[in-house]
């Protein structure tokens, strides 16, 4: 076995694996403090991918400069998301939830679809571009390694969000006991728009770099969002660390899979892995 | 003994729209009519039978296009290569995704809902990527039905969709009848009992995972044989048009906007979205745009927020 | 006879012990009231008895069966059940499509679990409120309603936990009644209850929790001049006082 090879599979994993990363943490983050599995994350994604790509298309925005838009665009999207909908249904049995934002994610892909067309859009001519990066005998895609430093700091940025700011103690204050964290004086309100806001702009940070080098379409966002539901599931749903992990795992698998077993097959060996693991151990790999 | 269940279907009312149903294709000789009848009987079937694991145990499943295509490739192949009728054909189906059902459920239920929901994305899409490259069943390129005389037996027909109309009919009253005998059974009781705490089932004797896997069983069962159903129907199978994500969806929209958990639900909900499904197709083109799924979406969004019992919701009473 | 018998019962989370090798006998027939301040592991130690936790150690005999790590539905059959201290009836459903649930343990027959259903009301006093929905009801009700689902599964020795919190005097004093009615009929209980007039009213015996260790065993009569008991509920001071009285 080439040695090169198994680099390249590792590296190449690692850097998809930071992206799915980032866009499991905006997840786990919403779904540990208020208990809502998001199905219209990847649909989110969707839409930064679109913002960065009409940046450009139309007002010759460069990806990377679009980048804080994006951000901005998803942030509030989450933060309106939560206002309208999430709220109101944060106190309904169980399969409600779910359900409003799975619609959500039907209405999100099917009017990005009318209005976009099915057709798939790609950035030629940013300021990435096709240019390659040489490291250690291996060729990187520049935008890729770009795309995945970034989605790895800004999951750091989260992290140390979450767990080192007196904003990040409010948050996870509210997500151990929702009624104690009131009656401390935290405004829970506030703190949910919050988190549900970073979660999208978790995916407004992954989509405007993916956008470096991927390409859009209406449904991307399923895929993605699957991915990322199956990231969270196995690192333990709430768990931040874990998601990160399991990110950077599903996508060494998948890039392993892809050129082991065939390119076709790459993203069922990750949802294989994901039913034995889960088989094996039912709270994922580091869920409690 | 009454039950809570919409009891609307007791009274002999409830035969009217039956009625009504049943002479319906008589009407007209519009072809479009009769396909959107047709699969307006399809979805309800399916949504019916989507209604015991997800509507009555209250196990979500975004993955049932998997035992729709199963039934959908099963009877198909094994017409195509082995000459069985479908109506055989059908049950082995059938069987087979049962067998599915119980290999995907075994070490899933003993999890918590959204566990289990993500499994079912997971296995659906694992499902039709092996079928799209599968050469036994001609993978993406599809499978024709294989041209043969107009009769029951061979479950086809060419020159008119009216037996297929009345099939379809038959499998509706069938299932619609076992959801209402399920309901008012010990099986009912305890698939709500587990939908709506876990614990306290399980406190009442109720051994939880077995139930599950249960109305599993009987859900994928009787969706593989819409799958059947489907093939003998369109006459040209692929992964994309019966094992897609976008089957799986649909029955849940359908099922949850009319009111998953009840007996008249998936048929309220069928009867509202299929029309608007088809015929936005008819008058759009090809896929319609997606401007059913629009709707869909909104829909379900919305009755979640305001009316999450569905459109039952708005004929019923509750305490609250 | 001895219905059941506890040995050595403990059970961990982490390194916490909630149950510290709680032994523990009750006979067919008796009335067990199970006290101790709040987190006293209570109810951690129904869980172990009932399936829903499995302890670390020990063992849990019930008429004949060991029963340690069985699942909650497998202990229910056997003829062991309990109410939760959060009152888990089925929301959506009538009163008597709650407590047929618990019928159905018994029988697969809708008519004659029905029937069952229907008995069980009248004892219990619902069955005016027998088609009201479950969010119509009060809290008293409520409390009954899951004594109800717990007989209608036909137990042999019923586990009640908290069933009397929230209850004003009148109604505290219709539960004891349907507790005394409960034993009439022949099924053995173990209460939890922080009403201390309920428990020495209907109790043969007083068992007390402390920091999950039983420190008491009397019938109530003689469990209040028990030190220890007295330390754990008022503190040291008042066990000095009693025992220099």
């Amino acid at each position: 076995m080439d040695f090169d090879i198994l680099l390249q599979i590792l590296v190449s994993g690692l850097l998809m694996g930071l992206i799915f990363a980032l866009i499991a943490v905006g997840l786990t983050l919403i779904w540990g403090v208020m208990d809502i599995l998001n199905f219209a994350h990847g649909e989110f994604l969707m839409l930064a991918m679109y913002i960065s790509f009409w940046m450009f298309a139309l007002l010759n925005i460069d990806p990377l400069w679009s980048l804080p838009i994006s951000v901005i665009a998803l942030f509030a999207t989450g933060v309106i998301t939560y206002r309208l909908i999430i709220k109101k249904v944060l106190n309904a049995p169980g399969l409600t939830a779910l359900l409003a934002t799975f619609g959500l994610s039907i209405l999100i892909k099917n009017l990005a679809q009318f209005f976009w067309t099915p057709d798939f859009r790609h950035i030629q001519g940013a300021i990435l571009g096709e240019k390659t990066l040489s490291f250690l005998n291996l060729n990187l895609s520049l935008a890729e390694v770009i795309a995945a430093a970034g989605s790895g700091l800004i999951t750091f940025a989260i992290y140390y969000l979450i767990f080192k700011t007196k904003t990040g103690r409010a948050i996870r204050a509210a997500a151990l006991d929702r009624d104690t964290a009131l009656l401390m004086g935290i405004d829970i309100d506030r703190i949910y728009a919050l988190t549900f806001g970073l979660g999208g702009a978790c995916v407004g940070v992954a989509g405007g770099l993916l956008m470096n080098f991927y390409y859009v379409f209406p449904s991307v966002g399923s895929l993605f969002g699957i991915l990322a539901f199956v990231t969270v599931a196995l690192g333990g749903f709430g768990n931040i660390t874990g998601a990160f992990l399991a990110g950077i795992l599903i996508g060494v698998v998948e890039t392993a899979g892809g050129v082991f077993i065939s390119p076709v097959f790459k993203y069922t060996v990750v949802f294989v892995m994901y039913l034995v693991i889960i088989s094996i151990r039912p709270k994922g790999l580091f869920g409690w | 003994m009454e039950t809570n269940a919409f009891s609307f279907l007791k009274k002999p009312s409830a035969l009217i729209p039956l009625l009504v149903l049943l002479f319906l294709p008589w009407t007209t000789d519009n072809i479009h009519f009769h396909h959107v009848l047709i699969m307006f009987m399809l979805f309800a079937t399916l949504s019916q039978a989507w209604n015991i694991i997800g509507g009555f145990a209250g196990q979500v499943s975004f993955g049932h296009a998997t035992f729709f295509g199963i039934g959908a490739y099963a009877a198909l192949v094994l017409l195509k290569k082995y000459g069985l009728t479908p109506w055989a054909g059908m049950l082995i189906g059938g069987g087979i995704a049962v067998g599915v059902a119980v290999l995907i459920g075994y070490p899933v239920f003993r999890l918590k809902g959204h566990y289990f929901a993500i499994s079912t994305f997971a296995v659906a899409e694992i499902v039709e990527r092996l079928f799209l490259n599968w050469d036994y069943v001609e993978g993406a390129i599809g499978l024709p039905a294989p041209v043969l005389q107009e009769n029951l037996i061979n479950f086809m027909w060419y020159k008119t969709k009216i037996p297929y109309f009345y099939i379809a009919f038959t499998f509706f009253l069938g299932v619609l009848l076992l959801a209402y005998k399920i309901d008012r059974s010990r099986l009912g009781f305890y698939f709500r009992a587990i939908k709506q705490s876990h614990e306290a089932a399980e406190g009442l004797g109720i051994d939880t995972t077995r139930y599950k896997m249960v109305a599993m069983m009987i859900s994928a069962f009787l969706t593989a044989i819409c799958g059947a159903f489907y093939a003998q129907y369109i006459l040209y199978i692929d992964p994309p048009s019966v094992l897609s994500l976008d089957i799986s969806i649909k029955i849940v929209l359908v099922t949850v906007l009319g009111g998953a958990g009840t007996i008249i639900g998936p048929i309220l909900g069928a009867a509202i979205l299929i029309p608007l499904s088809e015929y936005s197709r008819i008058f759009l083109g090809g896929t319609g745009k997606g401007v059913d799924l629009i709707v869909f979406g909104a829909l379900i969004l919305i009755i979640s927020v305001y009316q999450p019992q569905g459109v039952v919701g708005f004929f019923r009473k509750t305490g609250k | 006879m001895e219905l059941l018998n506890v040995k050595n019962l403990t059970m961990k989370f982490s390194n916490l012990a909630a149950v510290d090798d709680v032994s523990l006998s009750v006979g067919q027939g008796e009335i067990i009231g199970l006290i101790g301040p709040n987190g006293a592991g209570k109810t951690t130690f129904f869980n172990c008895l009932t399936g829903y936790l499995t302890p670390r150690n020990g063992s849990i005999r019930f008429n004949g069966h060991e029963i340690t790590g069985l699942r909650p539905n497998k202990i229910c059959k056997l003829g062991l059940a309990r109410t939760f201290q959060i009152v888990q009836v089925f929301r959506e459903m009538t009163t008597w499509e709650n407590v047929i649930v618990g019928a159905f343990c018994r029988t697969a027959d809708a008519a004659q679990a029905y029937e069952q259903t229907l008995e069980i009301l009248q004892f219990t006093g619902l069955y005016e409120k027998k088609d009201s929905l479950v969010s119509n009801l009060t809290i008293a009700d409520h409390k009954r309603l899951e004594i109800s689902k717990a007989l209608a599964t036909q137990p042999r020795l019923l586990m009640l936990d908290e069933a009397m919190a929230g209850l004003n005097a009148t109604e505290t004093n219709e539960a004891i009644e349907l507790i005394k009615k409960i034993r009439s009929r022949g099924i053995t209980l173990i209460v939890v209850e922080h009403v201390m007039e309920v428990i020495m009213s209907i109790s043969e015996r007083v068992v007390v929790f402390d920091s999950g260790k039983k420190i008491g065993e009397d019938p109530p009569d003689q469990i209040i001049k028990n030190p220890r008991v007295i330390e754990a509920y008022l503190g040291e001071s008042y066990r000095r006082e009693a025992q220099n009285a």
